[in-house]
C-alpha cells in the first residue's frame, strides 16, 4: 500500500498531488477514442460502439474524427508495414495525454502472420498501455481493455502544466489478467461449443 | 452606480477573465513536439499543395445575378399589385429603376459577366479587347 502511494505520489507535494489526483480522475471517466481501425477487429470495435454494448457507461462514446482531440488510440487490426508510418503520424498528432490499446492478436503481436508484409506488434513502435487477446476480441473483450486502461490512467501520475512542477509520466506496472484470473479459469469445467449460440 | 460605469467594470472582467482563461489553458497540460504533431491532419498522408489556391468565382457571379433578378422582381410584384392607384407617378418611379437596372444589366452582358468558364470568358476579352490588362 506504501508502495503504490509512492507510486501515486512520487513527488512527495501533496497540494500538486491531490490536484493531480482529481486530474486523473476526470481524465479516466472521459477517454475519447479516435475514429480509427485497420482491419477486421475494427468491426467488434464499432460493435462495441453500438448501444447494445453501451461504451457511454464509460464515458468514452464520444469518438473524435481528429487526433488532436483524441485522447486513446486503438489500434484495432492488422498493422501491414505499409500503414505503420502512417499510424505512427496519426499518434504524432494525438495531444498529450495520449494512450493506446492493442486490440487483437495482429496488433499484439503480428498474430498469425508472421510474414514479410505484417508488423509483429504494433508495440514496437508505439507505447502501448493495454493490450486486448482475441482474434478478435468481443466487445465485451474490448470493455474489460478499457476499464483496465481507466485503471491505469486513474493511477498514473503526470505533471500538471508543462512549465511548472516536474515533469514526466510515472505508470504502474501492468498487471497481467492472464495470471490474475487463472484459478477463476481453471475451475471451469463447461466450455460451450463455438458451433451453437 | 450609472449604466456606463458598469458597462466599464463589465468590460473589464471580460477581458481580465479571457486573458486568464487564454494564460491558464496555455499553461496547464502537457506538451510534446514530435515530427507529425504540427503537421495538418490528412488521415495519417502528408498534406500536398497549399490552401491558397485560386479557383474560378462563376458561382459567385451566378449568386449574384440571382439577387439582382430577385431585387428587380421585388419592386415589381410590389408595383404590379398597385399599379391602378398609384398612377402615372408610380409608373414613372419604376420606370426609372427598371432602366438602371436593364443599363447595369446590359453593362455586365457586354463585360462578358454572362460568359462562364474559363475559355468562353478569355475568348470573349480578345474579341472586345475589354479588361485585357487582367488577363496578362
Amino acid at each position: 500500500m506504501k508502495e503504490l502511494d509512492k507510486a501515486r505520489h512520487p513527488f512527495g507535494d501533496v497540494q500538486l498531488a491531490r490536484h493531480a489526483d482529481l486530474m486523473a480522475w476526470g481524465r479516466k471517466y472521459s477517454l475519447w477514442p479516435f475514429n480509427f481501425g485497420l482491419s477486421c477487429c475494427y468491426v467488434e470495435l464499432a460493435t462495441s460502439l453500438t448501444s447494445k454494448f453501451d461504451i457511454a457507461r464509460f464515458g468514452s462514446e464520444i469518438i473524435r474524427g481528429s487526433p488532436r482531440e483524441a485522447d486513446l488510440m486503438i489500434v484495432a487490426g492488422t498493422v501491414f508495414k505499409k500503414m505503420a508510418p502512417l499510424v505512427m503520424h496519426m499518434w504524432e498528432q494525438m495531444m498529450e495525454p495520449r494512450w493506446v490499446i492493442s486490440m487483437g492478436s495482429c496488433a499484439n503481436s503480428g498474430g498469425m502472420y508472421d510474414i514479410y508484409s505484417v508488423v509483429q506488434g504494433v508495440d514496437s513502435f508505439l507505447p502501448v498501455d493495454v493490450y486486448i487477446q482475441g482474434c478478435p476480441p468481443s466487445p465485451d473483450s474490448f470493455m474489460r481493455g478499457l476499464l483496465l486502461l481507466q485503471d491505469a490512467v486513474g493511477t498514473e501520475q503526470r505533471p500538471l502544466s508543462w512549465a511548472v512542477g516536474p515533469q514526466g509520466v510515472v505508470k504502474l506496472e501492468k498487471p497481467s489478467l492472464r495470471d490474475i484470473m487463472k484459478d477463476e479459469r481453471a475451475k471451469a469445467t463447461d466450455l460451450r461449443s463455438p458451433q451453437g449460440l | 452606480m450609472n449604466g456606463l460605469s458598469s458597462l466599464a467594470v463589465y468590460l473589464v472582467v471580460v477581458v481580465v477573465m479571457a486573458a486568464l482563461l487564454m494564460v491558464v489553458t496555455h499553461l496547464l497540460g502537457e506538451r510534446h513536439s514530435q515530427r507529425g504533431t504540427g503537421v495538418p491532419y490528412e488521415s495519417g498522408m502528408l498534406p500536398t499543395g497549399s490552401a491558397r489556391l485560386r479557383f474560378p468565382a462563376d458561382f459567385y457571379l451566378v449568386a449574384m445575378f440571382f439577387v439582382v433578378f430577385d431585387v428587380a422582381a421585388v419592386f415589381l410584384f410590389a408595383w404590379a399589385v398597385a399599379a391602378r392607384q398609384l398612377g402615372w407617378a408610380g409608373y414613372a418611379a419604376i420606370l426609372v429603376f427598371m432602366v438602371e437596372t436593364v443599363a447595369g444589366l446590359a453593362y455586365l452582358w457586354k463585360t462578358g459577366a454572362f460568359d462562364w468558364g474559363a475559355r468562353r470568358r478569355r475568348e470573349h476579352l480578345e474579341r472586345h479587347g475589354f479588361g485585357n490588362e487582367r488577363t496578362r
